[in-house]
């Protein structure tokens, strides 16, 4: 049961994935986009994090997406359509090291398969509390790094988007 | 054994959803009756005695009228958006319980389709999931109002739901909890364990954030008649407008219910059976939600946003960084 | 439950679609959302190693993964919109002079 949900997820986010490769048009990129973020929060519930699974969706389909689709609908792009192909040995190039580059993760995926320990998940997983303790008593250094990170981000975005001529 | 679970399950999913469709038809008769009453008009009560048939009437004549899709419309996501935004609106209710577990028969069967663990970070994620339908619905309608309703929505969306999500901290870090059953049983036995006493600040900020989450007026800026036409759904019409209204509706009656889980004790109450209480507090929201209606003007758009950004989630922070200076004080 | 090594190569075909849709891809906006799909590729990896080993690292880490993606979305459309109020493009092959 459990491998049917997942292999129904994985081609999901697979098909999702390659249409977010492959289209022209930006909007149609970002709505297969959220789908496939969609079913990665599926996969990560399925793995026993519901906690995670939830900001998955509110982080990456409710703010990420919302902004890019927000950022295109401003540009208002309509060259896109035809603008855009790129020349045609950067596409087989492109295709050609990115098949590379699978074989080569497989390779490094199945040689570390025999050491990994076969155990079932814990149903207790996914606790929200007991991933913020970890969170603030053995990692706390890192989230106020990245607490601090944002916070640069935020004035760099206001920064760098601000219409200001004069800078 | 477990068919039988299944088949209550089965159950309890019908029943809420049929009931929510049914409070939903319900509650724009409710609105439009008390929007009348407060401008000192009757409103609708030709259909049925005092108008009840008034909402089966309305869902007649949406679902008869022509579904007309305009001609340069991206018609695959014109379809979808109503859709989205209907079932986003609908799905939040699941995790809400409208009473205490009850024994049928050996069962003990919770008054909620799934308490989740992480309940309101579930409704939170379908609430920014919302976004969705009304962006699609502006960008696809290729039409200028549509768009501009579409633009301002999707800004106002995103900066009302951090709002409306840091004025319940306060809430989870008293409880120290996401699941809304175990926030409501926290709060029974006496009217004082309510959390409006202990997060009054944050029950505001809480309803003004949910008033504009749910896009309606004083905020109601994405669909403003007097200068958008109808914003985001301007090209809409029959039950692909029917949806958009129904998920209007839903919204409201999706906050009222967790305004009254979170703040107001949700089921609990003396004497009468834990359903009854949390009706009569769902109510009461609704009825404040249309008060809100027939009584304030619009914003405008800048004043919006610079409330949004500069008054509520600021006192949102604040208020977080109070109840933590108490937690830690009380010990 | 499905075999760690299943999500593991989900999360490698995952990051190869990303990196290819890099590599062939000619507008930022949709080079940006392959970038997202890479990052995801490896919160998948670090997901199934946590609910393998049984250890809440692997989820703080996601954690952080997702608040760096979110500041990096905000500070990237930024400098897109900007080029784009130069240039009035954002063909990644077009925007290849340091200063304008």
């Amino acid at each position: 049961m459990a491998n049917v949900i997942f292999y129904i997820l994985a081609i999901i986010v697979l098909a999702c994935g390659f249409m977010v490769v492959t289209r022209k048009n930006a909007i149609n990129a970002a709505l297969y986009l959220v789908v496939a973020m969609a079913a990665i929060a599926g996969l990560f519930a399925q793995l026993g994090s519901l906690f995670i699974a939830a900001l998955q969706v509110i982080v990456y389909a409710g703010a990420i997406i919302v902004l890019f689709l927000f950022v295109i609908m401003m540009l208002n792009l309509k060259r896109d359509e035809f603008g855009f192909d790129s020349r045609l040995f950067q596409r087989l190039f492109g295709l050609i090291l990115g098949i590379i580059f699978i074989i080569q993760l497989i390779l490094i995926v199945s040689r570390f398969r025999p050491g990994l320990p076969a155990q079932a998940i814990d149903p207790a997983m996914g606790n929200a509390a007991a991933m913020s303790k970890k969170l603030f008593m053995q990692y706390l250094y890192p989230f106020e790094i990245v607490s601090v990170l944002l916070l640069a981000a935020l004035i760099g975005a206001v920064v760098m988007a601000s219409k200001r001529k004069d800078r | 054994m477990t068919l039988t679970l299944i088949i209550i399950q089965i159950i309890k999913v019908i029943a809420i959803f049929v009931g929510l469709l049914t409070a939903i038809a319900y509650t724009t008769l409710f609105e439009r009756r008390m929007v009348a009453f407060i401008q000192g008009r009757v409103g609708p009560n030709r259909v049925g005695p005092a108008g009840l048939f008034q909402p089966i009437a309305d869902a007649i004549k949406l679902l008869f009228k022509e579904e007309f899709i305009p001609d340069k419309a991206n018609k695959v996501l014109f379809s979808i958006a109503p859709l989205l935004s209907f079932t986003t609106a609908a799905m939040a209710i699941a995790v809400i319980p409208v009473g205490d577990s009850i024994t049928i028969g050996g069962y003990q069967i919770d008054l909620v389709i799934s308490d989740l663990n992480v309940g309101i970070l579930y409704i939170f994620a379908l609430s920014s999931l919302a976004v969705y339908g009304i962006v699609l619905a502006g960008w696809s309608s290729n039409s200028k109002y549509s768009l501009l309703g579409g633009l301002r929505s999707s800004a106002q969306m995103i900066s009302y739901e951090i709002g409306l999500g840091l004025s319940v901290v306060g809430v989870l870090m008293l409880s120290g909890t996401f699941s809304i059953a175990e926030i409501v049983r926290q709060q029974s036995g006496s009217i004082l364990n309510w959390y409006f006493f202990k997060q009054p600040i944050a029950f505001f900020l809480f309803f003004v954030s949910a008033i504009a989450e749910s896009n309606r007026i004083p905020f109601d800026l994405p669909e403003a008649e007097s200068e958008l036409v109808g914003g985001y759904n301007t090209e809409y019409a029959g039950m692909r407008f029917g949806l958009f209204y129904l998920a209007e509706y839903c919204n409201m009656i999706t906050i009222s219910a967790l305004a009254a889980s979170l703040f107001f004790g949700g089921w609990s109450g003396p004497f009468l059976p834990p359903i009854i209480w949390f009706l009569i507090k769902v109510v009461i929201f609704l009825f404040v939600f249309v008060w809100v209606r027939g009584t304030l003007p619009r914003f405008r758009y800048d004043q919006l946003m610079r409330f949004g950004w500069l008054a509520i989630i600021p006192l949102t922070l604040v208020n977080i960084l109070i109840t933590g200076l108490v937690m830690v004080l009380k010990g | 439950m499905a075999p760690l090594a299943n999500y593991l190569v989900l999360a490698a075909i995952l990051f190869a679609l990303g990196v290819w849709g890099v590599l062939r891809n000619r507008n930022a906006l949709i080079i940006f959302m392959c970038i997202e799909l890479m990052l995801n590729a490896v919160n998948l990896t670090f997901m199934g190693f946590s609910a393998y080993l049984n250890d809440y690292s692997g989820q703080v880490f996601v954690f952080l993964i997702m608040a760096v993606a979110a500041a990096e979305v905000a500070v990237g459309l930024a400098i897109i919109v900007s080029i784009f109020r130069h240039k009035e493009n954002v063909n990644v092959d077009e925007i290849n002079v340091m200063k304008w």
